[in-house]
């Protein structure tokens, strides 16, 4: 499995080390503590809203997922909130960049 | 360790002009040939770029240009502070004795490729530097309940500063009300908030304590470093509102040079955005956390320029690879007493701040006369 190629199918799957119990962000076919190859695991699609702010009518997020990673998003439906928990509607790769659609929950 | 001292510099000024990276290099390392008349070319050990302009093989093409034949010649790209990176690298060039005398020189152009960190993928598509500046000005005022009016005396203060500088792109002060008024890019940031990319170029001059003086009657020595990187990802940051390597980049350099913050005289620090100044005067230890703007407003309202006397970023440009330089030559002209109108009365002891990709890596300098 490569991350990158199971986002542009609009999957988003996390790298666990399990020797070192700890998710890899950002992933990595490597974990950066002991350097042992990564597992991959489908990742939640729930995460909490560390800060926000809005550009023109879209609220961009700061997201914290599974206690650890953190992304930047943009919020397609409702009002943010710091620590508001938020749903990944859709993600993929456009023009290059990753890109993660939010929802409130 | 050995005494390294700053020994000479040159600057162009900061401008929007499309010149090519060579000549912004040229330019600045002329002017600082210019203001040394005892330094030949071959007192010139190693000549060092500072850049993230992608063009290939810099520092043998300005050698060339310039009639150097360095044994050590090579560029250093870490994005905004590439500039104090550079200069560390010539100080330990210095120290270790494989160079006596280093030239350092910093460019920029108005479009640098730096201004996007493109493997920043936990950005989303948010990866322009105004995205993460938004995030650290909502944390920032949430934290502490700092309006958008109170950041703004930032810009303010920066550009009226900016008017002393000769180099320095801003050519105009602004009142509260036009930041205020300026463009909206986001809910929390406007446009007179942000420091501009702009094309500038800015060289120095490193040498040992001995060779020092041959080339200047007021030496400035480097006595303290600090550098931390944190991590790459701007996500990475535990704090939104503090600037976690700053703090302890500050700390080492202080150590180092057996200062502490009471000491410093003058500073230049990295305002890449308003919010920035207040962040770092806090995370260099100036003042509490949260008391940023109080102390920028006392400043600015009893007309002390003891912070950012060039203007800063925000007023004098931001030219990447050259700002590093641009603020320790400032630094430096104040510990000499030549700072003209921008002069802090009787400057012995110096502080320079210089940070990267959403404060993920800092540099901090001492300098001393």
């Amino acid at each position: 499995m490569n991350f990158e190629s199971e986002l542009k199918k609009g999957n988003f799957i996390i790298a666990e080390c399990m020797h070192c119990q700890k998710i890899i962000w950002p992933p990595s076919e490597f974990c950066n503590q002991c350097f042992n190859e990564v597992s991959w695991r489908k990742g939640s699609h729930e995460g909490k809203i560390i800060e926000f702010s809005k550009q023109n009518n879209d609220y961009f997020c700061l997201v914290e997922i599974e206690n650890t990673i953190k992304i930047m998003g943009k919020l397609s439906a409702g009002v943010p909130n710091t620590g508001q928990y938020v749903k990944i509607e859709k993600c993929g790769i456009k023009d290059e960049n990753y890109y993660f659609e939010m929802s409130v929950i | 360790m050995p005494k390294v001292g700053i020994a000479s510099y040159g600057i162009t000024k900061f401008s929007k002009d499309d010149s090519k990276i060579e000549s912004v290099l040229l330019k600045s390392t002329k002017n600082l040939f210019d203001n040394s008349p005892n330094l030949s070319r071959n007192d010139i050990d190693a000549v060092l770029i500072s850049t993230n302009n992608n063009s290939k093989y810099l520092s043998a093409i300005l050698s060339e240009m310039s009639g150097i034949e360095p044994k050590i010649a090579h560029s250093i790209e870490s994005l905004c502070n590439s500039g104090t990176n550079a200069i560390v690298s010539a100080y330990s060039y210095i120290a270790s004795g494989l160079a006596d005398v280093v030239l350092v020189s910093g460019a920029e152009r108005y479009d640098s490729p730096g201004q996007i960190l493109e493997w920043d993928n936990s950005r989303g598509e948010f990866k322009h530097p105004i995205f993460w500046a938004s995030i650290f000005t909502k944390a920032y005022k949430r934290e502490f309940s700092i309006t958008d009016e109170e950041l703004a005396i930032v810009p303010v203060k920066n550009h009226k500063q900016a008017q002393n500088n000769p180099n320095a792109l801003s050519e105009k002060t602004y009142s509260l009300e036009d930041v205020i008024n300026s463009k909206k890019l986001t809910d929390d940031l406007r446009l007179l908030d942000c420091s501009r990319p702009c094309t500038g170029g800015a060289s120095i001059l490193l040498a040992s304590e001995n060779t020092c003086k041959k080339f200047t009657d007021v030496p400035i020595w480097i006595t303290g470093i600090g550098q931390k990187t944190t991590s790459a990802g701007f996500t990475k940051n535990m704090s939104f509102s503090s600037m976690e390597s700053t703090h302890v980049a500050a700390s080492t350099a202080f150590e180092m040079s057996k200062r502490n913050v009471k000491d410093i005289d003058v500073a230049e620090v990295h305002d890449a955005f308003s919010v920035c100044e207040p962040m770092a005067l806090e995370s260099l230890g100036f003042t509490d956390k949260g008391k940023g703007m109080t102390m920028i407003k006392e400043l600015y309202t009893t007309n002390n320029l003891k912070i950012n006397p060039r203007g800063g970023l925000i007023g004098s440009g931001h030219p990447l690879g050259a700002t590093g330089i641009a603020q320790t030559i400032e630094i430096t002209q104040q510990l000499q007493s030549c700072a003209n109108k921008r002069q802090i009365e009787n400057a012995k002891i110096g502080l320079i701040h210089n940070m990267s990709a959403a404060a993920t890596s800092s540099t901090v300098l001492v300098l001393e006369r």
